[in-house]
This record gives structure tokens, sequence and C-alpha cells, in this order.
């Protein structure tokens, strides 16, 4: 086996000098009732056949890349600067352990401190940090750190959050005994306060841009929360938007989190990605999570290392502040340099390109016969409309074509049933945009 | 001199080129932001910041990284490849899956491989993580005894127990109650005994545990927590120990995590993407979470979200797939023979290397060790010196210094974990530096105390950063 | 030695009895053990905490370790210098490093505690 670097003669030596006969004599002490003496059925394949295998796979997929897609939420499909991949395949890099000896770790434990602060640049919160699993674990993490903050157990949730982000809440707090009250929105498809209580609420998690693409109203949920003593969670499922809309300080959010996959990763089936989770300084050592710190070495020299671990499961154990430990490094060092090549100007413009190209398929759509807009809220990237017919059908039209059509909504959503979510990036062209409406419109007058 | 980005930043610069809006520019009705303060700079310039990054990091394409517990074996660059196909990493979650049936198809004949490593029915690729994979697993125990209306909130630990299990089993909801080891490093059963109750949930157990070492007394202890109606579950974090030789199923393991970031080579990303695969027996299989990839009568395969027994999602979407599509290209490349020499070549490694150093440091249980052993710095107390003395000093021999003052249970750990992707001369140049720190810590403590000399920064100065953190630039 | 002015647990904490209020703090011995202090997380002025209940964590960079009330009763004051100096009480463990100032609900509980003469007799026999 070619991964493999003990030859036969170094095998028979080492078992020679250890007095054993056998490979089997390491494993004496398994009963011999489950010592396993065969094989696993699985072929060994050379490597041209392991590429034939994995190529064939891929090859029965419709990939985004070779087709025109306006699938979003959550996911989104976003131009990545060719050094990316040359700069994170250094093995430097991805062959490194989490940074536990930090003086051979700086690389990695100064990327993350890098990564920490344009988080922080981006939300405008003061800390962030080293990442969370993904956007849905952020935001459950985020709502136990309400609980573990305010001693409350009630927790106010956006119908309006992503459905998977709202299923993994659901999950993560059943057996906390924690109670999920979900808030709807109104008919403009914003979040409506009028109908729930903020009293006795660990906190309100908002998604804006939500899982409609509408941008909330985010000061006055702040408000609403903060008078009653709850934490107020700003929640993302699109971190391009963070390039247009308001930072979540700017309207008082005590925590900020969501998925980063937008920020130079591909869609890769929906992992992995980058939960991004950062908050108001004062409640740091209520976070879950890794922090790097900037630090001192023996030569009074610039130096990076974890710091605030004993918030942390391998020193806290059962009283830590969430159970992390694998988390997304190599997704935020990704972030990081995607950032980083697209600076300030870069950024903005991703962000203003996503909202233009949304809102010219939206309003193309809008001149097609029985389409409209499902709400009128104000939207970034991402839009639904209600449409004359069955989500499902107009999408295996458009997969015929050759086209990744929008999101049904009624899987999780029974009361949207003929509503379809449509996103576009900087990626869709003009070209795309008008082909699909072209073919929104032939499907619309087949029904006709 | 480290200078941040932000610190090159300089006005006028990018790093990237999009193209030119080719739509009408729309009126922007949405409250916007002012500047973000990102930092501008070249692209020759971004890509050197973080070449000279990468510069230093100590990684296993480099040298020897034995950190036990965490399986730092050779990740193959044809994973790499794989994973990058477009016809992978380029699938949105939300296309229909009869545009996906590749990716379906490895999903399920990754689940099948699983199934038959470690002797499950059948496996969630959700979980994250390995930590998120013991919360998946409790999440699945807990609705179990929920749905026989049976009231259970114990999960018993071992002191040698990962800091993950606890945790987990907290955020679970559930009391953690610790069992002691007994002399030979396995769980002692009397203790357990005396710990079981029908308020026990589950039992989290690593098998080999994290001294290495393999409980002989499995079957008795599944027995017993079986007896009071509690399940097992399997810390998967030292599959790489057994595997190919004893499947966690056969020893009476209800539930199962593994690593793919350790056993089956994915690379650690310098503290993650991982994945936590998560393997049950029939009987919870109701419980996985959604969505559950099937096959159809037809050969098609598909997502199943209608599962009325859920426990709901752990995550969004399927989990960290393009890891998934990595282990399976390692287990290909494999298969059956290969994953058993796997296990042989580590775990020969294992007791080799401990042969050579076993003698000059002090081994708190001498048996045979599976994959990794621990080794106690206990008496470089005399010396004036500790574990921490001891790791720094290899950094300056070019090794990464073993996982240390973990367990728990062992004072002044050093916790080795060699796996098989390291030739018998690495072992031998490993022990060779070992031995030498032992002598420099009898007659020149100095030279350990003051290591590392030869890495990118010296030692730092932990306290100091801790008492008033710097989280960020500014 | 130990001061004798005050009373100990075998956890390691001190408390000087000042009238109907204990000044409380941690032992030399626990200190050195505990290695550098860099942050100690005070309860807030008011809570009521009993006899061997969690009183406050204190925390060095790799271990966190649990406090607990030496006596039953009300925390009327912590030493607030401890936020930005958890040094202090590396520096003066019996002194300038106590953490904080209880109102004592039971007088009676201090003879649970051991005598600055008993309390160096177990340190002497964990060495």
């Amino acid at each position: 086996m070619r991964y493999f670097p003990l030859t036969p003669d170094d095998r028979v030596e080492m078992l020679g000098a250890l007095g054993l006969s056998s490979t089997e004599d390491l494993f004496a002490d398994i009963p011999a009732a489950i010592r396993i003496r065969q094989p696993f059925s699985i072929p060994a394949l050379f490597e041209p056949e392991v590429v034939e295998r994995l190529e064939s796979l891929a090859a029965k997929n419709l990939n985004t890349k070779s087709t025109s897609s306006f699938l979003g939420g959550g996911i989104y499909r976003h131009y990545v600067p060719a050094a990316i991949k040359h700069l994170l395949m250094r093995a430097e890099f991805y062959t490194a352990y989490t940074p536990y000896q930090a003086e051979v770790s700086q690389g990695t434990l100064q990327a993350v401190f890098e990564y920490q602060t344009m988080i922080c640049l981006l939300t405008g919160m003061e800390v962030a940090n080293a990442s969370m699993y993904d956007g849905a674990t952020a935001v459950a993490e985020a709502s136990l750190m309400a609980r573990s903050i305010t001693g409350r157990k009630r927790v106010l949730v956006a119908g309006s959050l992503h459905p998977q982000y709202r299923a993994t809440l659901r999950t993560y707090l059943h057996l906390q005994g924690l109670e999920l009250v979900e808030v709807p929105w109104d008919e403009r498809g914003a979040l409506d306060l009028s109908r729930v209580c903020a009293e006795e609420a660990a906190c309100l998690i908002v998604q804006s841009p939500n899982f409609f693409g509408l941008v909330e109203e985010m000061s006055a949920a702040g408000q609403w929360i903060h008078a009653a003593g709850g934490i107020f969670v700003h929640a993302f499922a699109e971190a391009a938007s963070l390039g247009l809309l308001p930072p979540s300080a700017s309207f008082d959010a005590d925590i900020a989190c969501g998925e980063g996959q937008s920020l130079g990763m591909p869609p890769s089936y929906g992992g992995p990605g980058l939960g991004i989770f950062a908050a108001k300084e004062k409640y740091v050592r209520r976070m879950p999570g890794r922090l790097i710190g900037e630090a001192l070495d023996a030569d009074g020299q610039r130096a990076f290392t974890m710091v605030l671990a004993t918030r942390e499961q391998h020193i806290r154990r059962e009283k830590a502040t969430s159970n992390i430990c694998s988390n997304q490094a190599l997704c935020a060092l990704n972030a990081l340099i995607y950032l980083s090549l697209l600076g300030e100007e870069g950024f903005r413009q991703v962000a203003e390109q996503c909202y233009h190209k949304a809102h010219y398929l939206a309003e193309r759509l809008q001149a097609v016969a029985g389409l409209k807009p499902t709400f009128a809220a104000p939207f970034f990237n991402e839009v639904a409309f209600t449409i004359p017919g069955s989500p499902q059908a107009l999408n295996a039209y458009l997969l015929k074509h050759g086209i990744l059509g929008g999101i049904a909504l009624d899987r999780d959503y029974p009361g949207l049933a003929n509503s379809w979510l449509v996103a576009a990036t900087e990626m869709n062209s003009k070209e795309q945009i008008d082909a699909l409406v072209a073919r929104v419109a032939q499907w619309r007058g087949g029904l006709a | 001199m480290s200078e941040l980005i932000f610190e090159k930043s300089k006005h006028g610069c990018t790093g990237c080129s999009l193209t030119h809006l080719d739509v009408p520019q729309a009126e922007i009705d949405i409250p916007t932001r002012a500047g973000i303060g990102l930092p501008t700079l070249s692209e020759p310039e971004v890509v050197r910041h973080f070449t000279n990054l990468s510069r230093k990091n100590f990684a296993l394409d480099i040298g020897f990284y034995p950190l036990g517990s965490c399986t730092m074996k050779y990740n193959p660059k044809v994973n790499e490849d794989m994973a990058a196909l477009p016809g992978f990493a380029q699938l949105h979650p939300y296309q229909p899956d009869s545009s996906a049936q590749g990716a379906l198809e490895l999903l399920w004949e990754l689940d099948r491989a699983l199934c038959e490593i470690t002797g499950m029915d059948r496996f969630t690729l959700q979980p994250a993580a390995g930590a998120h994979g013991e919360l998946t697993g409790l999440f699945l125990i807990a609705r179990y005894f929920q749905e026989k209306g049976q009231k259970r909130d114990i999960v018993l630990v071992p002191d040698s127990a990962h800091g993950t299990n606890p945790a987990s089993a907290a955020l679970a909801g559930c009391q953690v109650v610790v069992v002691r080891s007994d002399s030979r490093g396995g769980v002692d059963l009397e203790d357990l005994k005396a710990k079981l109750s029908d308020r026990v949930m589950a039992l989290m157990l690593t098998n080999p545990n994290t001294l290495g070492l393999f409980d002989e007394n499995i079957l008795t202890i599944a027995e017993l927590v079986h007896a009071v109606g509690g399940l097992l579950y399997y810390d998967g974090a030292n599959l790489e120990g057994t595997c190919g030789y004893a499947r966690p199923g056969d020893m009476g393991f209800d539930v199962v995590h593994v690593n793919l970031h350790k056993t089956f080579s994915t690379p650690h990303g310098g503290g993650g993407p991982g994945s936590g695969p998560v393997g049950v027996k029939e009987m919870l299989e109701p419980f996985l979470p959604v969505p559950v990839v099937t096959k159809k009568a037809d050969g098609a395969f598909a997502l199943d979200w209608e599962r009325p027994q859920t426990i709901g999602m752990m995550r969004s979407f399927l989990g960290n797939f393009l890891v998934a599509v990595k282990a399976y290209t390692y287990i290909l490349s494999l298969g059956g023979t290969g994953l058993r020499q796997m296990t042989a070549d580590a775990v020969l490694n294992a007791n080799y290397l401990l042969s050579l150093v076993k003698g000059t440091y002090e081994l708190p249980y001498d048996r045979i060790c599976k994959h990794e052993f621990v080794l106690s710095t206990h008496k470089f107390g005399q010396w004036g010196l500790k574990v921490t003395d001891v790791a720094k000093r290899l950094l300056d021999k070019g090794f990464h210094a073993p996982t240390i003052a973990f367990p728990l249970i062992v004072d002044g750990a050093l916790m080795v974990e060699p796996t098989e992707t390291e030739s018998k001369g690495t072992l031998e140049s490993f022990a060779k530096a070992l031995l030498e720190i032992e002598e420099e810590a009898r007659t020149h403590p100095e030279l350990l105390k003051e290591a590392p000399r030869h890495t990118p920064v010296r030692r730092i100065d932990d306290v100091a950063a801790n008492r008033s953190p710097v989280l960020r630039w500014k | 030695m130990n001061p004798t002015d005050r009373i100990y647990t075998k956890d390691h904490e001190w408390s000087k009895i000042e009238g109907n209020t204990a000044r409380v703090g941690l032992t030399a011995y626990a200190q050195e053990h505990l290695g550098d202090i860099v942050f100690v997380d005070l309860p807030p002025v008011g809570k009521e905490v009993k006899q061997g209940e969690l009183l406050l964590v204190v925390e060095s960079v790799k271990a966190a370790s649990d406090v607990y009330s030496p006596l039953s009763g009300k925390v009327v004051e912590v030493n607030e210098a401890l936020a930005s100096n958890p040094e202090k009480i590396n520096q003066d463990a019996f002194g300038e490093g106590w953490v904080v100032v209880l109102e004592i609900a039971d007088p009676g509980e201090a003879a649970n505690l051991l005598s600055a003469a008993d309390y160096d007799t177990l340190l002497a026999s964990q060495h």
C-alpha cells in the first residue's frame, strides 16, 4: 500500500524487537469471540481506478458551474478568486492540527486572529470566535449562550429564520428544557412582533436578510427584546449581504451569527461551510468555541496563542460553554483570504452586484403574466414569487432545459404552497437571467 | 516581525477583478452601511502574506506529528483532487435528488462501508465533527428512551475520557457521573457496578481508551450496562487501534461515531473541518436525523425527509459532504486488506516506539498498547521541569510534540500516536530525541526551560495573553 | 505556617471573622497549586450561598477551579480589584488577594472549619 512506509522486513524486525512472532500477537487482548480474522469485503482499487470511480460518480451530478443556477437558501455560488485554492492547498495549512503548540503554529494562529478581526469588521461586533460548524449550529449555540447569560428558558425565533436552522434549534433545545416560540411574519413578509410577548425571553433570533430574502427592520426588533431584558441575535445565511447592509452592531445585536460559505467557498452540496459567531465583548466568557489572542514571546516578539480556553471542553468538561472541539478552521482561512483579496471595494461590489442582479431578475419575472412577488418587503439577493402552478413542476421543466430553478417553499412552509424562491449572485449573467425568464414564460404559456 | 494583513493594507489596491455589471442598476431601497474597513492589497501581496504565514506552521507534510488521540496520518493528495471535482464541489444542496445521483450514491456507499467497518446497521453523515457526533448519538439515545417511556438522565463517563464526552452529555441535558479506571487502565468494573442504575442512559467509552489500551472486559461491561437497560456509546476517536481486527458493533456498542478526519485520513486543516458520522443499531434507526439517503427499488437514490420519529436536524443539509468524498476515496484506496494493514502498522509502530523509550520514560500501564501510548513525565519534576518543557524541547528537535497533560489520570502525560504512515527510521529518530531530552533534563535542564529556541517564535507568555485578552486587531 | 487569626477549609480557603461578617480568600497553598491566576469569576453582591456551595471560579491558563463557600451567608462585598488584577491572589493570598466578604448566616458553622494549626497539619500530611 503506497501510504505505508513499513517494508515487510521492517515489520519482521520490529516484531522481533518486541519479542512477538506475528502481527496477530499485537491484538491478543481482543476477546476471541469478537476478533476479526478476515479483511472486510471492500475491494482495494489502484489509484487510477479510484479516480475513475470518483469521476464517474461526479459525472452523474449536474453541477452549478456547468449550468445556470438560481438556487440560494443559505448556500450561494459566488466567484472564488483563483489564488484562494493555491493558498488553501499549501500543506503547511491544511495538514496541520489545531494549534495546540503555539510556537510552531503561528501561521494558523495569526490567520485565525486576522479572521476574528475580519468578522468583527463585517458585523461591527467586538469579538468573534475561530468558527462554528455552520450557520445552523451557530444559531443553536447563540440560543444556549443567551440562556446562559439570562438564565431564561424561552427562545423567540423568527419563523422566517432558515427552516433547517430552526430544525437544528429544535433538536438542540429539546433536551435542555428550553421552549421555542416562533414569531410570525406579516403580509409583507417582515417580522411581526405584535403577536408575541417578550417577557422572560432569553433571546430573540432574527435572520436578516430572512429566508425569503427580505431585509428586516432590525433596530425596532432589537429595542423590543432589549426592553424585556433579552438577548438580541442577528442571524444571517448570506454573508455577502454584510457588504451592503448595516452591520449587526449598528442595531445593537448582542450576538451575530450565521453561515459564511459565501466568503469564497464553493456550494459543496451544503458543506463544509463556515459557522460565523461574534458577540459583544462583555459576553466573551459565555461564548462557545476557540479564541485566539495576541501575545508576546520570551523575546518580546509579537505572537499569537489560544486564549480563554477555560471555557472549552478539554478543560471545563461538563461545565464547558459548548462541546465543540474540531471546528471549520480551514474554511475560516478560506474566508479570510477571500476578504483579503476582495478588499473593501471588491466585497462591496459583490454585494451590490447581487442586489442589482436579483432586482433585475425580479423585475423581469414580474413581467411574466401570473407571477407576482409573494412579499412586498425590500429584499437583498433572493426573492419569492407566487406562481400559477406547482414550483416543483416549474423546476422540473427548467431542469429539462439545463436550469436549476428555485426553491419550492411548500415543504417547509405549507402555507406558501405556490411560492418559489429564486436567488441571484454576481455569477448569474444577464443572458442567464433572460434565459430563465424566457423559460418561465414558456412554461406559463404551456399552462394556459 | 509578524505584520498583520491589516497593517499591510494601502489605499488604491485590489486583489480581485469582478466583471462589469451587465444589468441595469436598480434603486437601492434597503438601508446600507458606510465603509467596512477591509484591507486593500494586490493579489501578489495577499499571496505573499499567506505563503509566509504558512511557513510559520509545522505540518504533517513537513514532519512527524505524533499527537495522541488525533491520528495525524498522511492525507493522501488524491483525496483532495476528488473533493475538488466540480461534480462534487459545485453541487447545491437544494438541487433535485435526480440531479445529484452520484453524490447520493457516494453517501450511500460510504454508509455501507462504515457499517461493515464498525458492525453497525445504519449511519448518518450529518454530524460535522466528533463532538457533534457525540451530541447526535446522545440525542438518539435520549429519544429512544423517550419512546420507551423511560426517564433516564445519567451518562457515565470514564475518568480517562476525552473532554468532549462530558461536555456533550451536559449539552444533551444529562447528568455526568465519572467511572474510575482500574490498575490496568481499563474501566473499574466494581466502580461501574456501583454507579449503574435504571437512571443510566448510556456509558460513553473509547476503546482502545485514551491510554491506548484495549479494554479486555468490554463484553462484560456491555453486559452490565445492558442489564440495567442502558446503552453503550462508542467514541470513535481511537477506531484506528482496532479497525479491521474488532468492531464496536460486535463489542456491544449501540451507537458509534467515527472521525473521518482521524481514521479515514481527511486533513485536519488547522482545526477543521472534520466529519463525525454516527452509526446505530437497528432499533435506533427510526430516530436518525433527516434527511436520510435511501435507495429505491429501481436503484435510484433519494433523500428521505419524511421520518416521523426523527430527532430532527443536527445542522444544515448533509454535513461536511466534501470531507465524506475524501474519506470514501481513502476507503476505496485501501480496501478491506489495506484497512487491516493500516491498523496493524499503526499498532506495530506504537509498540515499537514505546519499546525504544520505555524505561527512560515512566509507563504507568505496562501492556501491549494499540495505536497510541501514554508516558508519564512525573520524574522531570525533580529537575524543576514540567511536561510542557519536554514538549517545547521536542519542537527544537524538529518534531511536533505529542498530546500533553492528557489523559488527566496520568501525571504529566505524554500521549504518543505515531500512525501507520511513519517509517521505522522516523520512529527511531523521534525515540532518540526523547532519550536525549531526558538526558538534557538531568544535566542541562535550562535547555528544556528555555525551549523552544529554533521556532518562528519562542515560548509564549500565555498568562499575560489570558489576563488581558486582545482578540482582534484595532 | 498559615496565619492564626483565621479559620480554614480542607479545600484551601480561609475565612477571617470580622463581627457578623467573614472575609474570605484562598490560602497560599491554593494559589501556588493553581499557578498564575488569570481570571476570577466573582459572584454578584447580594448572592446568597450555603456552606460548601459554589461561591466563585478562579482560572489559570489551563484550569478552572471551583471555590466553595466556607460558610453560609450573603455576599456583601467582592474584591473588585481582582477583575483587572487577578494576580493579587498569587502575590498576597492572605491580604490584598481576598475574594469576598460574607454576611454570616449561621455563626455556628465556623465550628466545622479548621484552626490554623489543624490546617498546617493537613498540609503536612499532603506532602
